[in-house]
């Protein structure tokens, strides 16, 4: 029941009314609406009941384990929510003098610096407001790069099949031509298909590493000699950080520009599409263009570098610098897990998605990279079970909302048939990794005996299974209400 | 194994193709691809004028679980596009080889229909993918 629904003319919470109200009588009378908003007419006890119970429905990491491959849902500790929320940091105003907010730019300079060391990155920006946006200033930087030079003919974009989906939408709203190259057999990309692809027309490839096949890119270093020898720049996409995270760094294999997910790695919150922060580093040949602002340091005194100081600056991607909330909880993360914490984030990572991928294997279940070692995460294949009995990928995963388990990735990356890609993060328990495998096996025995079940999960859930087809054919995301004329 | 029409040429990027009598070429996506996708949700026909070369991405179709380029078999026209997919982008999983094609294309030479694959062909490559 959406809360419009639950309204009833001239119902009012009293108690959140303000004390005084405003006239609005200095708004030209042109610009003010003429008739009042349809805004939802309840009470107070009514709101927090149906906020309660939409909460209740969630299926979040602070409610069950979380193994979506690919997307990091780690434990978001509460202490950087509560330091973040100290009203100094709330009540700064992105105008105020910077004479005014020097403990909070200090914040962002350390934060700066901080993932700067630990990516191998000259210089960071910390102003885009999401990955997505990360992503796109990283290439728009690539693609300034290349203009500044006046080496026009660069209009490819290489971007291997594994890769994240957004990256090759990323490099044609940068108005690039995306040529794809394969994967080779053991997982790694094809180094030979990435030599016929380079050229003169390369502007640079974008790539994740470890991929997101869940395995390390063994030839990195190959694959950098080979594109910049081609005079193209290569991009790193940050996703997968968690698993390398102060083992190697980006810049030491070669990376010209990195986006990184500051709510995967760097354990902010994951918003429904915001707000996010996508914090983007630079190699020496790309500082010229980092997106403004940025926090620089003059002697004692922290100040705002604009575009007087980076005049071939790519711009400002917001209005002042980014996602200060999400911003500062990335910093005390940061600060409470020092260098060392920051190494074990990621042998914990990797070591909590190796056990899981041993269980599972030795559980029955088919890995489709069974001579790698995992990263931070890992692929099963259930095409057997498809097959045999079948109950796909998908069936799988719907079930395992009945046991408890938020789903793991399904059906990406594409090249892998019926694919689950589980990513357990660091901060779960061996139980946890445990109760997992055990539901897999479970849902494995369902399928065996009575595949209709599982095809019908779930069961347990507010909403029985979805049509994904109707939603995304006939999608209606518009409450309209009874009586009322659409516009 | 899906459906594979023997009459059908074969692209490795499970497009296939048929030189109509008109001369003309119709292309679609195979059964095998239209089963790998799922439900389509969207297809984006090809524009009806633009001259395209062989293995050109041209059109665009979207599933539940993705969104997969389509490739022009040959080389050529493109003369009509399937407008009822707009609508009902289902077409391709009810009826890939008939009601769900999604092209016609004005081939510049129909010799290069030769370098497809023949059913045979195309299946052991599905196979071997599996």
């Amino acid at each position: 029941m959406l809360i419009f629904e639950h309204s009833r003319e001239g119902r009012t919470a009293q108690a959140q009314m303000p004390a005084a109200l405003d006239s609005a009588d200095d708004i030209p009378a042109h610009l003010r609406r003429q008739s009042a908003p349809q805004l939802p007419e309840v009470s107070e006890l009514q709101v927090v009941r149906h906020y309660t119970r939409l909460s209740q429905r969630n299926f979040s990491i602070d409610t069950h384990f979380y193994p979506l491959g690919s997307c990091t849902m780690k434990y978001n500790p509460r202490a950087c929510n509560q330091l973040a929320m100290q009203s100094p940091f709330l009540a700064r105003h992105p105008l105020a003098p910077e004479r005014f907010g020097q403990g909070f730019m200090a914040c962002l300079f350390e934060l700066q610096e901080m993932l700067a060391a630990v990516t191998g990155m000259r210089a960071v920006s910390l102003t885009p407001m999401a990955g997505a946006q990360g992503e796109f200033a990283g290439v728009a930087m690539i693609r300034a790069y290349h203009d500044a030079r006046e080496d026009l003919a660069r209009t490819e974009i290489i971007v291997p099949d594994a890769a994240h989906g957004t990256n090759p939408a990323t490099a044609v709203m940068c108005g690039y031509k995306v040529r794809e190259i394969p994967t080779a057999d053991d997982g790694d990309v094809d180094v030979d298909a990435l030599r016929a692809a380079v050229g003169p027309q390369t502007a640079g490839i974008m790539l994740t590493n470890p991929s997101t096949l869940g395995v390390f890119e063994r030839r990195i270093e190959e694959i950098a000699a080979i594109v910049h020898s081609a005079g193209g720049l290569l991009y790193y996409d940050g996703a997968n950080l968690n698993a390398i995270l102060g083992k190697v760094r980006p810049g030491d294999m070669g990376f010209d520009v990195i986006h990184v997910n500051l709510h995967k790695t760097f354990s902010t919150p994951h918003g429904g599409g915001g707000p996010g922060a996508g914090a983007i580093g630079v190699s020496e040949r790309l500082l010229p263009f980092l997106p403004v602002p940025v926090v620089g340091r003059r002697e004692d005194r922290y100040y705002w570098q604009t575009e007087r100081d980076y005049p071939q600056s790519i711009g400002r991607l917001s209005a002042f610098m980014g996602n200060a909330g999400v911003l500062l909880r990335a910093y005390i993360y940061s600060r409470m897990l020092g260098c060392g914490g920051m190494e074990r984030v990621a042998e914990f990572a990797a070591l909590n998605a190796n056990y899981l991928m041993h269980r599972l294997r030795d559980a029955g279940f088919e890995l489709a990279y069974p001579a790698r070692r995992a990263s931070h995460e890992f692929l099963i294949t259930l095409r057997r079970e498809a097959k045999a009995y079948g109950v796909t990928a998908m069936d799988f995963a719907k079930r395992l909302l009945d046991y408890g388990f938020h789903a793991p990735t399904t059906y990406f990356p594409l090249l892998v048939p019926e694919c689950l890609l589980i990513e357990p993060t660091e901060t779960e328990t061996k139980e946890s990794l445990d109760g997992f495998v055990e539901a897999m096996c479970r849902i494995r025995a369902e399928a065996e005996s009575d595949p209709e079940y599982v095809k019908n999960a779930p069961y347990t859930l507010p909403v029985r299974r979805l049509d994904e087809v109707r939603a995304a054919r006939q999608l209606d995301l518009r409450w309209t209400p009874t009586g009322a004329v659409e516009d | 194994m899906s459906n594979l029409p023997s009459d059908l040429k074969y692209a490795d990027t499970h497009e296939w193709a048929r030189l109509d009598d008109d001369g003309l070429v119709t292309v679609g996506i195979t059964d095998y691809a239209q089963e790998s996708l799922g439900d389509l949700v969207f297809v984006e026909t090809p524009v009806v004028g633009n001259q395209v070369s062989a293995k050109d991405a041209c059109a665009v179709v979207e599933s539940v679980k993705a969104a997969s380029d389509i490739y022009a078999p040959v080389s050529g026209e493109i003369v009509d596009a399937n407008a009822l997919l707009n609508d009902s982008p289902e077409l391709i999983n009810s009826d890939p080889y008939g009601d769900g094609w999604i092209m016609r294309i004005r081939p510049d030479e129909t010799a290069e229909l030769d370098e497809l694959l023949s059913a045979e062909e195309y299946e052991a490559q599905v196979s071997a993918d599996e």
